[in-house]
């Protein structure tokens, strides 16, 4: 009966001794990987904010493309799609030219992805790599995306791309990788530190000021304002997607 | 009317062993292709940034697709009770098992990660019917593989009439989900309608029964196991009916949109100046895959040759296969409607007639499909008892009178 007694005691101590030092060894890593990967509230994306952008067509310079040469730079697209053909190559940002059929009026807009507040691209995603953040930008997790291209479909403006072979020299702020699917994320790194988005600041350098960022939540914002005061229209609105890039001029 | 008697085919004949071969050979191209696709990536292929899904997923959602429909023997005969159809229920399980395999293996390869499968299955968003079809599909295999079990082995033979409503029940859904696919795409003037669902439900009938048949008469054919005219003429009528069904949903879907002014401009484009996806839908859909069979199917002469009724089959299925390519890829030339009533360019191919060319490595992985689901069904017949020795008029049909 002792005997007994005495061997559950040290099972006991065994077993705790043996827990103590497995958390001891683990723990480091936990609290470390858990530095590394903390964000303080502040760098969180808040539902607070609704990040968008207003783009007045009427300012927008027909032959300019600073908006689209700034969104390369930034996130390094637009070079190293060798093998890829030009239907097959990305492009996260593009200029597109409209004249209306009945007028003959001509207009020029940069077209990136309109971060709907319903995005199709979201709702059709198997997997949820297509996602909305909390501030309403909408970008893909490409950990997670499988490639299949169903918000390639989804997507009523075409601001989608298929990353068609291996890609090298990309920019920490901006994975890129074979056989996922990426589109404009409002420069999510950026806004994530106070900036402007590249095409905003692009657009600004250039003395055009076509394209206006902020929060849309923000009453006090200037986008806010000049939305108040003058309106801005969605493209395809009919579709009631609640977009975060507004235009003017249309 | 005789129990029927199942059993397996020798499958000892050089003949069998070379159809092996030559379709794990066409089995094996499609993973080469794959391979070849995978290791630099989708470049390629024909496919890009306004084409995104090309022949692979032309193949792989007919298929799927045609999967459900090869479900319509076993449906029939344990849904409605009717007993004639029983002995081919059986074959009709491992038929759909075997095109839901094929359809899903050019599906998963043609993926961009498809290393990422297992994302696939194990994260789900809820909101996506692509997401509700890994549940169908998943579901199908289960459902359908305990419903042949359970006609398999006697003792559970009192289950199969359960198990077969569960099966009818889910492949009815899944094929609505496959349409649905595009039927939910709402911002392309192709897709977004409702009608889509129910239309694959019948493409499903048409374009499964008609696989379904070819390979009752072939297998029947090369293993000189009597196949009597009461269960080909059942077989042949019903399929007559389903091709009529799809040429009457295909009229209707166009009918709607061409009374509707937004929609003109993609069904001129499909019916009258898409160049060759309106020459695919009249004489490749239409007249090939509709026309020509029904005419075949139910003309008194024709109609009671086995010869005639094959080919009719086979081009129900080349026209699917074609009424697949005009939905999928056609719906995707025709150019996204950014702002309606303005014409439209830019760098990114607005506004224009979106261009596609198949490569080989496309067509072999789409063929591999079939060579995957033909392999199933030769070895699965093998090895396990599901064909009935006789299909015989006296064996099936117990009115039969010499």
């Amino acid at each position: 009966m002792s005997n007994s007694n005495h061997t559950n005691t040290y099972r006991r101590k065994f077993l705790a001794q043996s827990a103590a030092v497995a958390g001891l060894a683990i723990a480091p890593g936990i609290i470390l990987n858990q530095v590394a990967h903390a964000k303080s509230d502040a760098d969180k994306a808040s539902s607070a904010n609704r990040w968008g952008m207003l783009i007045d067509t009427n300012k927008c310079n027909k032959g300019c493309t600073d908006c689209v040469t700034a969104c390369k730079t930034e996130n390094a697209w637009g070079a190293g799609e060798t093998h890829s053909s030009e239907e097959q190559q990305a492009q996260w940002i593009r200029k597109v030219t409209i004249t209306d059929k009945q007028t003959g009026h001509v207009q020029s807009l940069p077209l990136m992805c309109q971060h709907c507040e319903t995005a199709p691209c979201v709702d059709v995603c198997p997997t949820g790599a297509s996602m909305k953040r909390e501030d309403g930008i909408v970008q893909v997790d490409k950990h997670i995306c499988i490639g299949c291209r169903y918000c390639m479909m989804a997507c009523p403006y075409k601001a989608r791309s298929f990353i068609h072979e291996k890609l090298e020299l990309q920019k920490p702020t901006a994975p890129r990788g074979i056989g996922t699917v990426e589109s404009c994320n409002m420069c999510a790194h950026r806004v994530d530190k106070g900036q402007d988005p590249a095409c905003v600041e692009a657009c600004s350098n250039a003395q055009h000021g076509a394209m206006l960022f902020g929060d849309l939540k923000d009453a006090n914002s200037a986008i806010s304002i000049e939305l108040k005061k003058h309106g801005g229209e969605q493209i395809r609105a009919d579709l009631g997607l609640n977009t975060g890039v507004r235009y003017q001029g249309l | 009317m005789k129990k029927a008697v199942f059993k397996q085919i020798d499958g000892n004949s050089i003949n069998y062993w070379m159809l092996l071969a030559l379709l794990g050979s066409f089995a094996l191209a499609a993973v080469g292709a794959h391979f070849y696709m995978e290791h630099g990536g989708h470049y390629v292929t024909g496919m890009n940034n306004q084409i995104v899904w090309g022949l692979p997923h032309v193949f792989a959602v007919f298929l799927i697709v045609a999967a459900s429909g090869a479900l319509n023997v076993a449906s029939i005969s344990s849904v409605f009770n009717k007993t004639a159809y029983k002995p081919l229920a059986p074959l009709s399980t491992l038929v759909a098992i075997a095109l839901l395999s094929g359809g899903l293996m050019v599906l998963v390869l043609d993926l961009g990660r498809p290393d990422r499968l297992i994302v696939a299955m194990t994260v789900y968003n809820f909101k996506s019917i692509f997401a509700w079809n890994m549940i169908f599909y998943n579901g199908f295999f289960l459902i359908v593989g305990i419903y042949a079990w359970t006609m398999l082995q006697r003792n559970l033979n009192k289950y199969s009439r359960i198990a077969g409503f569960t099966a009818f029940i889910w492949r009815l859904a899944l094929t609505t989900g496959t349409g649905s696919i595009f039927g939910f795409l709402v911002a392309r003037q192709a897709y977004d309608a409702a009608i889509m669902g129910p239309m694959f439900v019948v493409m499903s009938f048409s374009f499964g029964l008609a696989i379904f048949l070819l390979i009752v008469m072939a297998t029947y054919k090369w293993t000189d196991r009597p196949l009597g005219d009461a269960t080909f003429n059942r077989l042949k009528n019903l399929l007559g009916v389903f091709v009529a069904g799809v040429l009457y949903f295909v009229v209707a879907q166009h009918l709607t949109n061409l009374y509707a002014t937004e929609h003109h401009g993609v069904e001129a484009f499909i019916l009258r100046d898409g160049g060759i996806y309106t020459q695919l839908f009249w004489y490749g859909q239409i007249i090939m895959g509709g026309l020509i069979p029904l005419a075949l199917i139910y003309h008194p002469t024709t109609g009671k040759s086995r010869t005639a009724i094959s080919i009719a089959s086979i081009l129900i299925v080349l026209g699917g296969l074609i009424q697949m390519y005009v939905i999928i890829i056609g719906g995707q030339a025709y150019p996204l409607e950014l702002f309606p009533g303005k014409e439209v360019s830019s760098s990114f191919f607005d506004g224009v007639v979106n261009s596609y060319s198949p490569t080989l490595a496309e067509a072999l992985l789409g063929i591999g499909g079939f060579a995957v689901t033909l392999f199933m069904v030769a070895f699965a017949v093998k090895i396990m008892k599901f064909l009935p020795e006789s299909l015989a008029d006296e064996a099936v049909d117990p009115h039969h009178s010499k």
